[in-house]
């Protein structure tokens, strides 16, 4: 319960702001407490972006005013907002990965002890200083590529608390995060909230909400809808406030009647870009009429096999089977003709061509076959009317079918590309991250789509690092970890811990959980390893379809020993193909 | 999205860019008045520029009397418009073509710097065709030749379109030394194989009865309906056809072409052929309007593709529309030069200028206020991206 009786740190009066032909924010209303953790909920294309921009100076409202202790201010632009101690921490990071935490904090903001050089001592010490107030010893030294994603989460948290910020803008901290990760920044939101900072936290996770938030305030096209304690609702009252009506969150899956296998995957081993072994010999197959799910944290070979399964990238070794037929290696075009198809995880890159027209989008995969062309000639008329159907049955919210996909909001972006991979005959599905950043209306859609899918008798294969998704959705889980599948188990018995676990270890034995710590070394040491494709002796005691280490480039056991600095560089971005 | 907003959008920088050209280049023009003046002429770019659209439309609005006193006259001569006109499209012809083989490259994300030596492959391909059907009837004569200038700088174009597929190598390095490769051969080849005796330069042998036709004035030959006929071509293709959305796409998104099913090698190595073959039948179009090929063909149409290109945002009308633009600063630089005495290079330095403000178009539309819009084209993209990376 809030009972803070402070004027508040920020207050938003009655703020508007119009684009043509949306009113993106419509007399908002906003008040955040100093010491406060304030959530802002709402779906895609809410208006919560918006709002954040005016905040942050990148939009000049309408209508309605900004107040900072009470004082109207005009917020002239991002340089504006920061003087006035508000900061922004965005989703995609706005790092540096070649340059060091200290110079990434540094960037923008240099500390000069003369006119030419760089203060970088009193910069280190400010840092290290800082981290230690809030709880996680940082080395400044350490190249940022060589961070995990929960450590770059906290540089950013650093580089607007280096900055003097009072009230800090979170736009979904935790959409890439692991839960232990989320754990963890939690404590430092917290510790940074006792200390008095304000903090905007902005989520689609209700149950997160829940947890951290003082307040939370949702947001329904540009009005706010409610305003609510955690003590006093729950996550379908969030849900329905968020969505105009009674939503659920947890699709009904019913049970499902499995045919014959009908993607097989035997021993597949494929390389990642630096040619080392990302997936080493997994085998499962998927039967007509079942989803199964592949749990496990990002990174974990999730990505090349799933490449190597959809003709993106080419196994080492391996055969993989689709109805009887051996399609090993074979491209994305074969696939499609055989009755495959493929959500992509990265709608952005892969699913769509963002300058494209939203019809063009929607016959991308289609779009030599009749009735789309005829001959060598695109059927436009066929496009139109197959794009106006589309919209309406996936219910893809847009102004029409001609603006460009960039356009569209990314829940609606996603739509497009299921609209178009669900739409055919299809034999098997592949669904990567398939409701990654979207909110749970949209969720609750795709979820629907998929069971129908599935009930319809095709074979899915849902990889996902939403563990609750993969909980909901999938008739088997397998758990995925240093590219080795660890577990092979029944989807509704399955427990969340005993998943989590493996997810975490690769194994059953909780004591290896002692492996994820706080500490910056470790974390290093952990990311490093995974980054040179180290493979644990840890998955052959995981039983079922674990497979015994037969890497040849394998070390014995993840080297503790790398400390910060001493890891190999991050990815190499100056390569070729 | 209303149609008169888009084209707003899409010709703002163009337009900008061709203004701010001009503006400097009337500085440039005072600049240069004492050497050419005697004095410092302020007025002297409003007579240049009124002399240079003169030349190329035949219309005229300033009266200068001897006593180099300036009077608004207008005045307009039927013959002299036609003739002036005939000029304009006749050196807009093989810019079209040229713009095209850039344009369509930046369709696909390709940067296509090999114009020029398309351009002369081409040009030679067709010379030597039309050489050996000289004395076939003339519509099979010109066929022949024109069919094999196109291949020839369809073969330019394969090169590095191939190249480039199977090593990854850059297509602006290949093709930079594919020009100058082009060139050396060439010559070569006039100065000691194919040379004619008889002249009093190298040439190759005349091309008889494959010289393209003059349809309409003094050269408005058969190679200006070519050019025409190619722009609704290059369109169609382009907006109409599958392969035309392959091409788009791998220039817009490269991943998400594979994802499609789409062979981005493939598409690499059709594009440059294609483009290849249009700089080819450009040099074709010059070198069967001339007759045969000299030993001294120097020829900036194929640089000047990448301006045409720029200028019309890739867009076969807008390339259509900018190649007819610098066709008419082609066409009125000699009248430009007579009636004010300044020297024809200035055009080069204009259309120079031209490419420079539509490669800053950042920075314009951060100086003049002019915001972002949605939907331009990826063709600056595509330049920017030779330089940093060129993989697929």
């Amino acid at each position: 319960m809030t009972q803070i009786v402070s004027a508040p740190a920020l207050e938003m009066r009655g703020i508007t702001k119009r684009y043509p032909g949306v009113v993106a924010n419509d007399g908002i209303d906003l008040d955040i407490k100093p010491g406060e953790i304030h959530a802002l909920l709402g779906e895609n294309g809410a208006g919560k972006s918006t709002l954040m921009n005016i905040l942050y100076g990148l939009a000049t409202p309408d209508e309605g005013e900004i107040l900072l202790d009470g004082v109207p201010t005009t917020i002239a632009g991002p340089s504006d907002a920061i003087d006035r101690g508000i900061s922004m921490v965005h989703q995609h990071f706005m790092l540096v990965p070649v340059l060091s935490v200290a110079d990434n904090i540094l960037l923008g903001e240099e500390t000069m002890a003369n006119p030419i050089f760089l203060d970088r001592r009193e910069a280190h010490r400010r840092i290290v200083e800082l981290g230690k107030r809030f709880g996680f010893e940082i080395d400044p030294d350490v190249k940022v590529a060589n961070l995990s994603v929960g450590w770059q989460q906290r540089v950013e948290i650093l580089k607007a608390l280096y900055r003097e910020a009072r009230i800090l803008v979170l736009d979904e901290p935790t959409a890439v995060l692991t839960p232990q990760e989320t754990k963890e920044i939690f404590e430092v939101l917290r510790r940074l909230a006792a200390e008095g900072h304000s903090i905007i936290f902005i989520s689609h996770k209700l149950y997160e909400v829940l947890e951290i938030a003082d307040r939370i305030t949702v947001i329904r096209r540009g009005k706010v809808v409610g305003s609510r304690v955690p003590a006093e609702t729950d996550e379908d009252d969030l849900a329905a406030l968020m969505v105009g009506r009674n939503v659920q969150l947890v699709v009904d899956r019913g049970e499902s009647h499995p045919a014959g296998p009908a993607l097989t995957v035997s021993d597949l081993r494929v390389a990642d870009d630096r040619g080392h072994e990302a997936v080493k010999g997994v085998t499962f197959d998927v039967r007509a009429g079942e989803i199964l799910g592949v749990a496990g944290v990002a990174g974990n070979g999730q990505d090349e096999m799933v490449e190597a399964l959809t003709g993106l990238r080419k196994p080492t070794s391996g055969r993989v089977e689709l109805n009887g037929r051996d399609v090993t290696g074979t491209g994305p075009r074969e696939l499609q003709k055989y009755g495959m198809s493929f959500v992509p995880g990265d709608r952005q890159r892969f699913g769509l061509v963002l300058s494209f027209p939203l019809e063009d989008n929607l016959v991308l995969t289609q779009y030599d076959e009749a009735p789309y062309a005829r001959g060598p000639f695109r059927n436009e008329t066929a496009i139109h009317d197959w794009a106006k159907r589309a919209i309406a049955e996936y219910d893809i919210r847009t102004p029409s079918a001609t603006v460009s996909a960039g356009t569209l909001s990314g829940g609606n972006q996603q739509k497009a590309v299921v609209a178009r991979e669900f739409s055919r005959d299809l034999k098997a599905l592949i669904l990567d991250q398939p409701t990654r950043g979207l909110d749970v209306g949209s969720i609750e859609f795709i979820h629907r789509q998929a069971i129908a899918k599935r009930d319809a008798g095709a074979a899915i294969l849902l990889v996902s690092a939403e563990l609750d998704e993969v909980m909901e959705l999938s008739d088997r889980i397998a758990v995925m970890y240093r590219g080795e599948i660890v577990a092979l188990v029944d989807g509704p018995s399955a427990q969340r811990e005993d998943i989590g676990l493996y997810m975490a270890t690769g194994r059953s034995d909780p004591e290896a959980m002692a492996a994820t710590t706080t500490s910056m070394t470790a974390a290093v040491a952990a990311a490093a390893g995974a980054d040179a494709g180290l493979t644990g002796s840890s998955a052959s005691d995981a039983g079922l379809d674990a497979n015994p280490d037969a890497s040849p480039d394998a070390s014995p056991g993840p080297k503790t020993g790398s400390g910060p600095g001493n890891g190999p560089d991050g990815p190499d971005r100056g390569g070729g193909e | 999205m209303n149609t008169l907003r888009r084209l707003y959008a899409l010709s703002i920088i163009p337009v900008v860019s061709i203004v701010l050209a001009l503006l400097v280049g009337s500085v440039l023009i005072i600049l240069s008045s004492p050497a050419s003046q005697g004095h410092l002429d302020f007025l002297l770019p409003l007579t240049a520029y009124e002399a240079l659209i003169e030349g190329a439309t035949g219309f005229s609005f300033l009266n200068v009397d001897p006593a180099q006193h300036l009077s608004f006259a207008i005045s307009f001569d039927g013959t002299l418009a036609a003739r002036a006109l005939t000029n304009t499209v006749a050196a807009a012809a093989p810019l079209v073509l040229t713009g095209l083989a850039v344009g369509v490259g930046f369709k696909a994300g390709l940067f296509n710097i090999g114009g020029t030596g398309q351009v002369l492959v081409g040009g030679f391909a067709a010379a030597l065709a039309g050489a050996a059907v000289a004395h076939q009837p003339a519509p099979i004569a010109v066929t022949i030749a024109v069919i094999c200038g196109a291949l020839g700088g369809a073969l330019w174009g394969f090169i590095p379109g191939a190249l480039k597929a199977f090593t990854g190598a850059h297509e602006v390095v290949l093709t930079i030394m594919l020009n100058s490769l082009a060139a050396l051969i060439i010559v070569g080849l006039v100065n000691d194989v194919f040379k004619i005796s008889g002249p009093t330069f190298a040439r190759t042998a005349g091309v008889g009865n494959a010289t393209l036709p003059i349809l309409f004035g003094r050269n408005g030959s058969l190679g200006v309906l070519i050019a025409l006929a190619v722009v609704p071509i290059a369109y169609t293709l382009i907006y109409r056809t599958t392969l035309g959305f392959e091409i788009r796409t791998v220039g817009a998104n490269p991943s998400a072409a594979r994802y499609a099913g789409m062979s981005p090698r493939k598409l690499i190595i059709l594009t440059m052929t294609l483009c290849g073959l249009f700089s080819g039948l450009a040099g074709t179009i010059e070198i069967l309007g001339l007759g045969y090929y000299p030993a001294v063909f120097g020829t900036s149409i194929g640089f000047t593709g990448i301006t045409v290109a720029l200028l019309g945002r890739a867009h076969p009308v807008g390339i259509l529309l900018a190649a007819i633009l610098l066709g008419a600063m082609r066409a009125g630089a000699p009248s430009m030069q007579i009636t004010a005495h300044i020297p024809l290079e200035i055009i080069d330095v204009i259309q120079g200028l031209i490419l420079l403000f539509l490669a800053a178009e950042l920075v314009i539309r951060r100086l003049l206020r002019i915001r972002a819009d949605r939907v331009t084209p990826g063709e600056l993209k595509s330049v920017a991206r030779s330089y940093g990376q060129g993989n697929v």
